[in-house]
């Protein structure tokens, strides 16, 4: 499936595409289809979003799970500063980006 | 130090307004990003795999303790409560949001601070010798020329849109701290035999895809000449430099696809055509300069000696304090690199804490290190202990100063966008697998670099133990090179082979260290066994 990133325009935040707007976690991401160029050039000319671009992932379980390991180490935060990650409670978390 | 006179600060303000306007009309809509990136890249703000980058520069690595507090103050206030020293000497905040970036150059502008220089394709922020003014090695104090030339640099129309990006380095010593060869263009004061001070120019250094170690071009450029001379280089570069291939586009390429002596002949003409147009500061305005940087008021007849019966302390004083040019004053060197830390980062309070302790024994003076280290050039030898009591406490005693734990990374994927692999992950691994003190200090200096893509922030190049990651089918793999130095004795290094996976590079790691131990005669840093004995030996270690 093909999902929608970027970072927000003021926060700078990581965020996907929920189909209806953004969130900042990976697992609110929709698949976009094979043809998201309107999608993301909507979005970007809203100013909601800068950088934003689509990246190939996959539904493992419950969760949505980016192919590559940069667009997995975007989605939980640096795996150094699990504190400052999403998954902050959660010790294992840099386990998933591997 | 040097201070703002009334028109450094009425450019840096009317910058920080500047920028204010620019943010507001992109927040408003009335700015695309294609419009907008230029802008924010030129006052340092960079859009990083997590957030906004904000990059501050500390010009020529020198800060006092009112700027030093305020770097932790905005850690604090507008980040994530720490920052990350930089190999380029400056300090970078990684969760900046849009919105805050006017107010942080605000409160950088009042105690003279900028993100000016720190991005696009200018002459970068200048970096030097970190023990400038206080290193007893010192022919000249590099700090009155690295500020001339931050004047001349800022906002030089002429070299504002060069080819690429134009790193600079100065020293004033024999001892080589700064990684000067190994810059676009390394300066060096040097003295001639009739005693004469003189610059001596290296050109056309540099890491990255094609790192290359710059030759001498100029070698005794008289130093009221320094800035035509500049000038010269630049021209030159500026004209022929290519800009059709950015990876071609450095003047290292330049210099090595047209030759040292051509590049030299072109240069030389274009500096007599300069001299006749008489660009030189008055002699004046250099010493107007020096001014600032004179000695502090250093006590004298002051006792040199030291109480080490502390054994924890005693090792510190060994490895992280050097000589000092005043009898009975130290310069320490603050690592930032406990084991199994971040090189590089430290928290708000333990900037602030260095902010004190500058402005408490340091004749409030801080150094950044290209090393990603802090230095305190001027300590009395009677306050060392004191002194370093107040560092163990906060987390900053670490007794590693080149040594094997001493790393060097760059923030690689956990934070760049460019990265191909983690460098941070790596480097926190063979800091814990070298943990032990006393193993490091048997293995003796030993300086282990780590970039996490070819771009070489981490400096892998140079590195006597480097390290590069790469991205192989979205899989993180390290290459180890051997060799490579940054120093007098600069060299590259060589890549041993395969690449291995994040556990495999940290035991090649300790298999080098091995064959080092075995081989070494007496006296040898690792560097110097391997140039003696060669790569057979590793590879056979490593891979056999």
């Amino acid at each position: 499936m093909k999902v929608l990133t970027g970072n927000d325009l003021k926060t700078g935040d990581v965020i996907w595409w929920t189909g209806e707007g953004w969130s900042r976690h990976v697992n609110d991401a929709v698949d976009a289809g094979e043809h998201p160029e309107a999608i993301l050039a909507r979005e970007e000319a809203a100013q909601r979003v800068v950088g934003s671009y689509a990246i190939d992932a996959a539904v493992t379980g419950e969760c949505v799970r980016p192919a590559h390991i940069k667009e997995r180490i975007r989605a939980l935060g640096p795996t150094v500063r699990l504190d400052l990650s999403l998954k902050p409670a959660d010790p294992a978390a840099g386990n998933w980006v591997i | 130090m040097y201070q703002y006179d009334q028109y450094d600060q009425a450019m840096v303000d009317a910058r920080v307004a500047e920028f204010r306007d620019q943010v507001n009309r992109r927040l408003a809509g009335e700015m695309t990003e294609d419009q907008f990136k230029p802008l924010r890249l030129k006052n340092g703000l960079y859009l990083q795999l997590h957030a906004y980058m904000l990059r501050v520069a500390v010009p020529y690595g020198t800060l006092n303790s009112a700027q030093m507090r305020m770097l932790g103050d905005i850690a604090d206030k507008y980040d994530r409560g720490y920052g990350h020293f930089t190999t380029r000497q400056n300090i970078q905040y990684n969760w900046i949001k849009l919105e805050d970036a006017a107010d942080i150059l605000a409160d950088l502008a009042s105690v003279e601070m900028h993100a000016i220089q720190t991005s696009g394709n200018c002459i970068r922020n200048t970096t030097a010798d970190q023990f400038a003014g206080a290193a007893a090695d010192e022919v000249e104090d590099p700090r009155p020329y690295a500020e001339l030339l931050r004047q001349w640099s800022t906002f030089h129309p002429e070299f504002d849109y060069l080819p690429r990006k134009f790193k600079i380095a100065i020293i004033g010593s024999d001892t080589d701290r700064a990684a000067m060869k190994l810059h676009d263009i390394g300066i060096q004061i040097v003295k001639n035999e009739a005693g004469e001070i003189g610059c001596r120019f290296y050109v056309g250094g540099g890491m990255g895809r094609t790192p290359m170690i710059a030759p001498v071009i100029g070698d005794f450029v008289p130093p009221l000449q320094m800035i035509s001379y500049l000038e010269a280089c630049l021209r030159v570069y500026n004209r022929y430099g290519r800009r059709d291939n950015k990876y071609k586009a450095r003047i290292k390429i330049l210099v090595h696809e047209i030759g040292a002596d051509e590049y030299r002949r072109q240069v030389e003409e274009e500096f007599a055509h300069i001299l006749t147009l008489g660009l030189e500061p008055p002699p004046a305005e250099l010493e107007r300069i020096k001014g600032y940087f004179a000695d502090p008021g250093f006590e004298t007849g002051l006792s040199g000696d030291i109480d080490r019966s502390d054994p924890d302390f005693a090792l510190w004083l060994d490895q992280n304090v050097h000589a000092h040019k005043q009898p009975g004053y130290a310069i320490v060197t603050i690592s930032l690199k406990p084991t199994g830390g971040i090189p590089g980062d430290a928290s708000a309070d333990q900037i602030r804490l260095m902010a004190d302790l500058a402005k408490a024994h340091s004749f409030d003076e801080l150094r950044v290190t290209h090393a990603q280290n802090i230095v305190l050039p001027h300590v009395k030898k009677a306050d060392l202990y004191a002194l370093w009591q107040k560092l163990d406490a906060a987390g900053l005693a670490s007794a590693n100063l080149d040594l094997i734990s001493d790393i060097i990374a760059c923030p690689g994927l956990d934070y760049c966008s460019l990265a191909n692999a983690r460098s941070i992950p790596v480097a926190q691994k063979i800091s814990e697998r070298f943990a032990d003190l006393g193993r490091q200090r048997e293995l003796g200096e030993l300086k282990l670099k780590i970039s996490g893509c070819i771009n070489a922030c981490g400096h892998h190049h140079a590195g006597h133990i480097g390290i590069l990651g790469v991205d192989r089918k979205g899989v993180e793999n390290y290459q180890l090179l051997l060799g490579g130095s940054e120093g007098a004795d600069t060299s590259l290094g060589t890549i041993t082979g395969p690449g291995f996976n994040e556990d495999g590079i940290v035991d090649a790691v300790e298999k080098a260290t091995d064959v080092y131990l075995a081989q070494r005669t007496d006296g040898e840093r690792f560097l110097d066994t391997y140039r003696r004995i060669g790569m057979a030996p590793f590879k056979e270690a490593i891979y056999g």
